[in-house]
């Protein structure tokens, strides 16, 4: 029951947000800050991340590489595709969802619980609009830079420890990265990348907006943002991957 | 003048207003009183337009407000200056911008002109050098007096306060008091606060409405209200020992 009254909330919120829509000029400026908060604001964990996730999918593609029938450019080839297929957009949308959706629901609820929505609306704005328009479209615009930079260091993380380790040589890793690239891989990871974007904000937002209470509910929002965003995430990828890989 | 005329409110089946008339006159500070819970909070922001009333009119000047839609409602909205029982400043933005909001939203000032207006109205509240502070970094009677700089920023014509002395000590309630009824005559604007505090109601009450569990039970002046009979009025104004004492003297 409070599943789909939470369903029905939510396409009413998405229909609010562009029902009644204000000057373009009171958007701009929020907008530049969200870019630099999801933008630079992130890059740190997912730079982390990011190498972390390459060097192991390496080190690991080597250790099951037994068979002396396969050659070593395998390795080259699974990090590459694993990563971007898999990896860079999924694992780092949920690492933002972590980071990105529990500081957009706990910074709307708690402009909730303390009348700040309020002060918005009495003043004619919309505010559903105001807080998380330009958080979605910042999101969407600057989540596929992020993806792209994580599926360089992840591959560069791949290299760092497998030639680190002397498990697997430069020029071949070099050469299985570069083997049978198949370029739409990296669309179909900006298509999930930008879906992604989208639920984490919207859901977020979500939770954050319909806070009631004071401190104690802003925390539980946060949390169910972060949670409900990441189920998302990952019903998505499949039905992504089902639809655009097969 | 603005005009409330039989509303009710419920939330979920359960009346928080009933039935309710009053008429607030321009010029004058308007008193709605009544202890925690009687609706006093739900009455204004179906005033104002943050919650929409189950039955009956707000009327501002011959203008029925709640028949009026969200977009209708836009040129209502500058008039309108709202200073909410926490402040409601915008943590992301400092004092000066806080201020400018508004200002932003409704006028085609230039920056200067806006830092002007930001000064005047920071100086009409007694502050100065806050301008670069965020609200984090100023006390509670500071934050409720950028908070009513903010709602008379433009010109309101109607100014609701949400228990402007909530959480103040006795002598900031008082100046704080006295800044809203100053404003409300030198610029004749039709002021309703909210408030549980007794010192305001003799201090700057020149109407007071009472209400006791979402009804209206009583109204009159500062000076009838030290002599009502009315028992839950009695019981609530002359809660306190000093005001028994008082009465007692009197
Ligand atoms: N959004 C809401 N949903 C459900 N009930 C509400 C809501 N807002 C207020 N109420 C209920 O309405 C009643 C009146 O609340 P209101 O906030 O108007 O009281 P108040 O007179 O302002 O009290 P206080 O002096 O403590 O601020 C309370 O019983 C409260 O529980
Ligand atoms: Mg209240």
């Amino acid at each position: 029951m409070n599943y789909i009254f939470n369903i029905g909330r939510y396409w009413l919120f998405m229909k609010q947000l562009v029902a009644r829509p204000e000057k373009f000029s009171i958007y701009w400026k929020q907008l530049v800050r969200e870019l630099d908060n999801f933008g630079y604001g992130s890059m740190g964990i997912v730079a982390l991340t990011s190498v972390f996730m390459g060097a192991v999918i390496t080190i690991q593609t080597v250790y099951n590489l037994v068979s002396p029938l396969v050659p070593m450019t395998a390795v080259g080839i699974v990090a590459r595709d694993s990563i971007i297929l898999e990896f860079s957009p999924t694992m780092m949308s949920l690492v933002l969802a972590g980071k990105i959706g529990s500081s957009i629901a706990s910074e709307i609820g708690t402009m909730r619980v303390t009348e700040q929505i309020d002060a918005l609306e009495i003043m004619g704005i919309n505010s559903s609009a105001y807080l998380v328009l330009p958080k979605i479209v910042a999101a969407m615009l600057i989540f596929p830079f992020v993806v792209i930079i994580s599926m360089f260091l992840g591959i560069a993380g791949g290299w760092i420890a497998g030639v680190g380790a002397g498990v697997i040589s430069s020029e071949i890793y070099i050469r299985g990265i570069q083997d049978s690239f198949v370029p739409y891989n990296v669309t179909f990871a900006l298509i999930k990348t930008v879906t992604f974007a989208y639920i984490i904000t919207t859901v977020s937002s979500f939770y954050g907006y319909y806070t009631e209470g004071g401190a104690l509910e802003v925390g539980q929002s946060s949390t169910k943002a972060v949670v409900y965003s990441s189920i998302l995430i990952l019903v998505f990828d499949y039905i992504l991957t089902q639809l655009l890989l097969t | 003048m603005i005009e409330v005329k039989n509303i009710s409110k419920s939330f979920n089946g359960r009346p928080v207003l009933e039935n309710i008339s009053m008429q607030f006159d321009k010029g004058k500070t308007n008193l709605v009183i009544g202890g925690s819970g009687s609706g006093k909070t739900v009455l204004m922001k179906c005033m104002v337009g943050l919650l929409e009333v189950d039955a009956g009119e707000i009327v501002y000047d011959g203008n029925n407000f709640s028949s009026l839609s969200f977009k209708e409602r836009k040129p209502f909205r500058q008039d309108i200056g709202m200073l909410f029982q926490g402040g409601a400043l915008f943590d992301s933005l400092n004092v000066e911008k806080n201020i400018m909001f508004p200002l932003n939203m409704f006028t085609n000032m230039t920056l200067e002109e806006k830092r002007e207006r930001v000064n005047f109205c920071l100086q009409r509240v007694n502050l100065v050098n806050v301008n670069q502070l965020t609200p984090s970094e100023i006390s509670g009677g500071m934050k409720k007096r950028v908070a009513i700089a903010r709602a008379i920023a433009p010109n309101p014509k109607y100014l609701f306060c949400d228990e402007p002395n909530s959480g103040l000590d006795p002598k900031t309630s008082i100046v704080i008091d006295n800044l809203i009824k100053e404003i409300t005559e030198e610029y004749n604007i039709t002021t309703i606060v909210n408030t549980h505090d007794m010192n305001s109601v003799i201090e700057i009450g020149d109407k007071i409405v009472f209400l006791f569990q979402g009804k209206k039970e009583w109204e009159g002046t500062a000076d009838d209200i030290l002599k009502t009979e009315h028992r839950e009025l009695n019981d609530f104004i002359f809660a306190s020992k000093l005001a028994k004492a008082l009465k007692k003297q009197s």
